[in-house]
């Protein structure tokens, strides 16, 4: 696919293609192209994809089963004021949908997310499942060095899943192309950021989760071609107001929920849609002990979000202040799933701090399968008018 | 009309004066120049904290105070006009709420504020956030203590040097900070040598529910039996006293066949049902749902809600050789930062061990830390041991989500099936 994606219609359908396919068919394939090949999955909201990468192995990253998916056995383990991406999850499982995959990720994020890897190791004995706990003290001699140990840890597992030793050099050659993604997504935000109009959300959403889907190497190649694709692109500016979304770092919008904000009236400049791909904020350096170099790029350059610990209560949502003002947004939608405890209980301090900066904001809630619209429409649009009523 | 007093025995008598006499402590912090801190049930650090001389004062605790007294109904409504969502933990709107609402203490005095959050992040994510949220509140200083969770269905060696770290270069010197109190590491091995005392005597009574009759409820007389060690008190003299006192009832009570007292003053004898209980109770209406249970004549026999504070009962002992050590393995064992594998295997073995009818599921709305997954751990168990399982849901202390007919709707149908499946016949669940 790389390098023939050549005009943005083109390179948004393999992503658009990629997105709805519930059966995995790129990590199929790719795992069919060559023997002893092995597929890991990865739930939201970080994992250190150079390890799966270094271990030779396809990362795929899992985000529920959207709005195109029936839960027909998933809503049979879960009550319901549990939110919809782990039910989902089980439901592609138990549909055969991810029989492919050798081995599951479980991040920390939440108990939900927490809980699942146990219910993995239950109903899937014969995958690989790790829950991989990220530290919540950042002190790099108390954090830092626990985090370097369970990467160590991480590697064991990854290498015992696929019977092959996992060198410094691979994890480095890895960093090397992970860095390489972060430093075009990172582009392709800031470029979203100076001329929305040139590059929809809608747009955008699409090429960064059909990223986590595939190749990272056939990812930069693609997000290069987007870039130029999109400038090259003569598309009219309207007088949309500009936002940023934050609260969707886990289970995500339906992708219509995505457009309807645009279609409101808003250009969204900066957002934490499955924020995996930025979620280290710098290169992790490509020299030296590339388990340490991965850990401490997490613990001081990794963004703030609800499934993290801020130290200092002083600076809380201080993080989200910047990022909106260096990405020029004129207010701010904190949209979260239902029953999301960590955008939920997070919420009134990020937007208490939001209003200290006078950054008006709205908020809502979704479901993966939110089907209606409209009052999301209204609601985000009330929101664009009184921005420029009152801007 | 006002409702009956609960029957109480002696040991009951004797935790409430504890209760009474902490919360004078904590409300009295202004004149008596001592620290106070609030901090959580798992992974609760009383020993070190009385290191400092710190009082320590539990907002879940205060939770279901206020939940029993039927004050958090209102409380909660309260936070989430504020803005706190109605999807979240309802012990942190009811705390939150009671903020707004003067913080009274149940003794009438109001609460100071607490001088450190010692923020022991163990098993529940809720926790973390929650304490952020105090912070923006109290301004004070927040001590957090990461406790990672055993995901792989045990505790490592990283995890445990990581937990101790962090006492060593984190807590004690923040502690030591607020309290102007030297650490004394063998201040602390006194204390936990207590703890191992008080915690001997509590697996004692606990493993009692074997006995049939049981002498004892684990799960709504359980409540009782944690109290002192779950909370303020593990490590004093008081809990060691308590639980030699509750030893002496429970044994009473074996030696008469009787079973546990009810609050109506009666012992439970004619037990019909053993139940093994997973989740925590439901505060508003605990009374009302207690009997529901011993009105159809179901005794639970061990639970998991008794498991929060510490798997004693699986040998863990806080072991005064290895202090710091001793205290990251309680913080690591603690019920909800075991894995699902864990929780069935042990649930399971409940079922067996104590002879139980089947597991019974309280699937807590507000907590997802305890209830994502509870349906597959009823099927896993149920499968495992072939009694059948049930599953009820209510919530901590919101009022709204106790439905009486519901859950006693739900409870004698279990109770049903557990006769048909007694007669021979199939099992099959009971659920929501
Ligand atoms: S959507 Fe929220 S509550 Fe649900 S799994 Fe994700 S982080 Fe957890
Ligand atoms: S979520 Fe559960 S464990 Fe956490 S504070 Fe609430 S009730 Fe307790």
């Amino acid at each position: 696919m790389s390098g023939k994606n050549r005009t943005v219609a083109d390179i948004v359908a393999v992503c658009q293609e990629m997105f709805e396919d519930l059966s995995f068919n790129y990590a199929r394939k790719w795992k069919a192209a060559k023997p002893g090949r092995k597929v890991v999955g990865f739930l939201p909201v970080y994992s250190p994809l150079e390890m799966i990468h270094a271990a030779g192995c396809l990362p795929l990253g899992i985000f529920g089963g959207g709005d195109q998916m029936e839960v027909i056995h998933g809503d049979a383990y879960y009550q319901s004021y549990i939110c919809r991406i782990p039910r989902s999850t089980i439901e592609l499982g138990v549909t055969n949908r991810l029989d492919f995959v050798d081995g599951m990720i479980f991040p920390f994020v939440c108990d939900v997310i927490r809980n699942l890897s146990g219910m993995w190791k239950i109903m899937f004995p014969n995958v690989w499942t790790k829950f991989f706990d990220t530290p919540q003290n950042y002190i790099p001699s108390i954090g830092g060095t626990y985090y370097e140990q369970e990467l160590l840890e991480l590697k064991e597992g990854l290498e015992h899943m696929t019977g092959r030793k996992i060198s410094d050099d691979d994890i480095r050659n890895s960093i090397k192309l992970y860095n390489e993604n972060r430093r075009l997504v990172r582009e392709v935000y800031a470029f979203r950021a100076k001329e929305p109009w040139k590059a929809p959300t809608s747009e955008i959403y699409l090429l960064m989760r059909a990223g986590l889907m595939m190749d990272v190497e056939e990812h930069n190649q693609m997000l290069k071609d987007y870039m130029a694709a999109a400038k090259a692109e003569d598309r009219p500016k309207r007088d949309n107001v500009r936002v940023s979304i934050y609260g969707s770092f886990c289970e995500q919008p339906p992708l219509n929920l995505i457009k309807s904000i645009e279609m409101a009236g808003c250009y969204v400049v900066d957002d934490d849609y499955s924020l995996n791909n930025r979620f280290l904020m710098v290169d992790v350096p490509s020299t030296g002990n590339p388990l340490k170099a991965l850990s401490d790029t997490y613990i001081e350059n990794s963004v703030e979000t609800s499934c993290k610990y801020v130290p200092d209560g002083k600076v809380k949502g201080e993080f989200h202040v910047k990022a909106i003002k260096a990405c020029g947004a004129e207010g701010v939608i904190y949209a979260t799933p239902s029953f999301c405890d960590p955008a939920l209980l997070d919420r009134p301090m990020i937007c208490s701090k939001l209003s200290e900066a006078g950054i008006p904001y709205i908020a809502f809630k979704y479901a993966e399968n939110s089907g209606q619209m409209q009052p999301i429409r209204e609601q985000a649009g009330t929101f664009a008018d009184s921005i420029k009523l009152w801007s | 009309m006002s409702k009956p007093e609960a029957v109480k025995e002696a040991s009951m008598e004797m935790q409430k004066a504890m209760i009474a006499r902490n919360y004078d402590a904590i409300t009295s912090k202004h004149e008596t120049g001592r620290k106070v801190s609030s901090t959580f049930v798992p992974g609760n650090l009383n020993e070190l904290l009385m290191c400092f001389d710190i009082v320590n004062n539990l907002p879940e605790i205060n939770a279901i105070q206020a939940g029993m007294r039927k004050a958090s109904g209102g409380y909660i409504m309260e936070a989430e006009k504020s803005g706190h969502s109605e999807d979240v933990c309802t012990y942190v709107k009811a705390d939150i709420g009671q903020m707004s609402k003067g913080n009274i203490a149940p003794n009438g005095k109001p609460y100071p504020n607490p001088d450190v959050l010692m923020l022991s992040y163990t098993g529940c994510y809720t926790f973390m956030k929650w304490f952020e949220l105090l912070r923006e509140e109290y301004k004070c200083p927040t001590l957090m203590l990461h406790v990672p969770y055993e995901g792989d269905g045990h505790s490592t060696k990283n995890m445990r040097d990581y937990i101790v770290k962090q006492l060593k270069e984190v807590v004690i010197p923040g502690l030591e900070q607020v309290s102007g109190v030297k650490f004394d590491i063998d201040r602390l091995r006194g204390y936990l040598k207590a703890s191992a005392k008080a915690e001997d005597d509590l697996v004692w009574c606990l493993e009692q529910g074997k006995v049939k009759p049981s002498p004892i409820d684990a799960y709504f007389g359980g409540v009782y039996y944690i109290g002192p060690i779950f909370t303020a008190f593990r490590g004093t003299d008081d809990a060691v006293e308590y639980y030699k006192m509750l030893r002496a009832e429970v044994q009473g009570r074996i030696e008469n066949h009787q079973g546990p007292l009810t609050p109506e003053g009666t012992y439970f004898n004619d037990q019909k049902y053993r139940l093994i209980v997973e989740g925590p109770p439901n505060w508003t209406n605990f009374r009302e749902f207690w009997k529901m249970f011993y009105d159809e004549g179901a005794v639970v026999v061990a639970s998991s809600y008794t498991k929060v504070g510490g798997l004693y009962d699986q040998g863990f002992r806080h072991d005064p050789e290895n202090p710091l050590e001793s205290l990251a393995d309680y913080c690591l064992g603690c019920y909800t930062n075991l894995n699902l594998p864990t929780r069935v295997d042990l649930l399971a073995k409940y079922v067996e061990e104590y002879e139980a009818d089947g597991l019974l599921i309280n699937s807590i709305k507000s907590c997802n830390s305890f209830s994502a997954g509870q349906l597959m751990i009823m099927k896993e168990v149920e499968r495992r041991t072939g009694r059948p399982g049930a599953f009820i849901e209510t919530d901590l202390v919101d009022p709204r989500y106790f439905s009486a007919a519901n859950v006693k709707n739900r409870l004698e149908s279990y109770f049903q099936m557990i006769e048909q499946k007694r007669r021979g016949g199939g099992s099959k669940t009971v659920a929501a």
